[in-house]
């Protein structure tokens, strides 16, 4: 399991919680699983593509990854709005 | 008291007033600040109010509120099928139907339809497929669904313009749609690629209430209007100071009238000469008078986009709003007689929606 720690707007769509235990091999499996445990997620995170929105960014124990970054159990994800999202 | 729901860049801006008094409206609040509100509206149905909105961070979202200072909702709904090779990018429109359900345009290209007030809402497929199996070009500003124009009396009849993909009608509630683009020039395009070419940049079609076969559109460089229900169009340009421009909108009451906001072309996007000047037509656009009365007449270099501009009303009460992207709205209680200035300093106005 990998610690997936949510901010903002995210944090209250999965209950309120800031951080979720949530299995899987690489973080868009990480991301789709959490959005089977909160589908209130769906579509905010991950677009119908499964690409990670271009202006989020996940960091994968402090570095910055991709749908297809591995994620080993105990992984920690930041799930964050990048600088580059507001004008 | 009309309420004015302004789209903009950094939220809903919900105002309201009385065009009689000539006087700036107030806000009555102000929603999803700092997010770009593309598109509101108030569903005559269920006097639900709508809106989408593109956060930059979490992609198009339409919401629903029964009070837009109060909690709004997240519809449902609102995506492509997951494993699409794209992604929705925007909602730009949603429309009342003729029949109780509500109609969503976006990019890229896409419709959908709620039959629950907005709550939740279902993919056109015969559309999409369309757009699959075409080579659909975007505009500047995206494939964008832009229009979405119920025929009165027949819910099963839709008319649809896209951006840059041209005009498409379904007879049979969106089992099937064709294309209506006869007579439209895309003097964008070379000459020997003119004909038979669907990259045609509508940018805002509307249909005349009381005869609706009648349609006018406003295109990228172009006025027309169609008598057959949008099968075919002929040029009325003549006569505007430039026929290039974004929205356009129509007296309810008057088959004949429609109401254009030129801007000076494609290559510099601001009205004419620093005047803002509405032009309307009452002749079904064999001439054109500009409507300028109270309104900027000199270094005013504005820009209104495709939906930024509406009505509410008809005939000699017809209420006429516009909002620019310098964050001023203005607004006429006459037909476009007299204007007087409803808001300014707003964000960049995306959306204007009147109700009356």
């Amino acid at each position: 399991m990998a610690l997936v720690c949510l901010h903002g707007p995210l944090r209250e769509l999965a209950g309120g919680r800031a951080t979720q235990q949530v299995s899987g091999a690489d973080v868009q499996t990480v991301l789709r699983g959490l959005e089977d445990l909160h589908p209130s997620v769906c579509g905010w995170i991950l677009d119908e593509r499964g690409t990670i929105r271009r202006h989020i960014n996940v960091f994968v124990n402090g570095e910055r990854g991709g749908e297809g970054t591995s994620v080993s159990a105990g992984d920690r994800l930041e799930v964050l709005p990048a600088i580059t999202g507001g004008t | 008291m009309t309420e004015l729901l302004v789209g903009s860049k950094k939220g809903l801006i919900v105002l309201e007033g009385d065009p009689g008094a000539g006087e700036p409206f107030a806000v009555r609040c102000r929603a999803f600040p700092g997010e770009p509100v593309d598109f509101a509206m108030r569903d005559p149905a269920s006097r639900r109010i709508l809106a989408t909105v593109t956060s930059p961070f979490y992609g198009p979202k339409i919401w629903f509120a029964d009070d837009p200072a109060g909690e709004w909702t997240q519809a449902e709904g609102v995506a492509l099928p997951e494993g699409s090779e794209e992604a929705l990018e925007r909602i730009w429109v949603i429309v009342a139907g003729d029949g109780g359900s509500l109609y969503a345009g976006g990019d890229p290209g896409v419709l959908f339809e709620s039959r629950d007030g907005g709550q939740s809402w279902e993919l056109n497929r015969a559309l999409r497929q369309r757009r699959v199996d075409e080579d659909w070009q975007p505009g500047g500003g995206g494939l964008c669904l832009h229009s979405i124009v119920p025929w009165p009396g027949e819910p099963d009849r839709l008319s649809l313009a896209v951006s840059a993909a041209g005009v498409w009608h379904t007879d049979d509630h969106g089992e099937t749609w064709s294309q209506g683009n006869r007579g439209i020039l895309a003097r964008y395009l070379p000459e020997e690629a003119r004909e038979g070419s669907s990259q045609l940049c509508v940018h805002r079609m509307e249909r005349a209430a009381r005869r609706p076969e009648r349609m006018f559109i406003q295109f990228h460089g172009g006025v027309y209007r169609s008598d057959d229900a949008g099968r075919s169009w002929s040029a009325i340009g003549e006569g505007l100071p430039s026929d290039f421009g974004f929205p356009l909108t129509t007296d309810p009451s008057d088959p004949d009238s429609a109401y254009v906001i030129p801007l000076r072309g494609d290559f510099d996007r601001v009205m004419p000469d620093g005047q803002v000047r509405v032009y309307e037509t009452r002749d079904g656009g064999a001439s054109w008078t500009p409507r300028g009365e109270g309104l900027p007449d000199h270094q005013a270099y504005l820009t209104v986009l495709r939906r930024a501009f509406d009505r509410a009303g008809e005939g000699e009460g017809l209420q006429l709003y516009f909002g620019a992207t310098s964050g001023d709205v203005f607004g006429s209680g006459d037909a476009g007689e007299s204007w007087f200035t409803a808001a300014s300093r707003l964000p960049p106005v995306f959306s204007v929606t009147a109700t009356a």
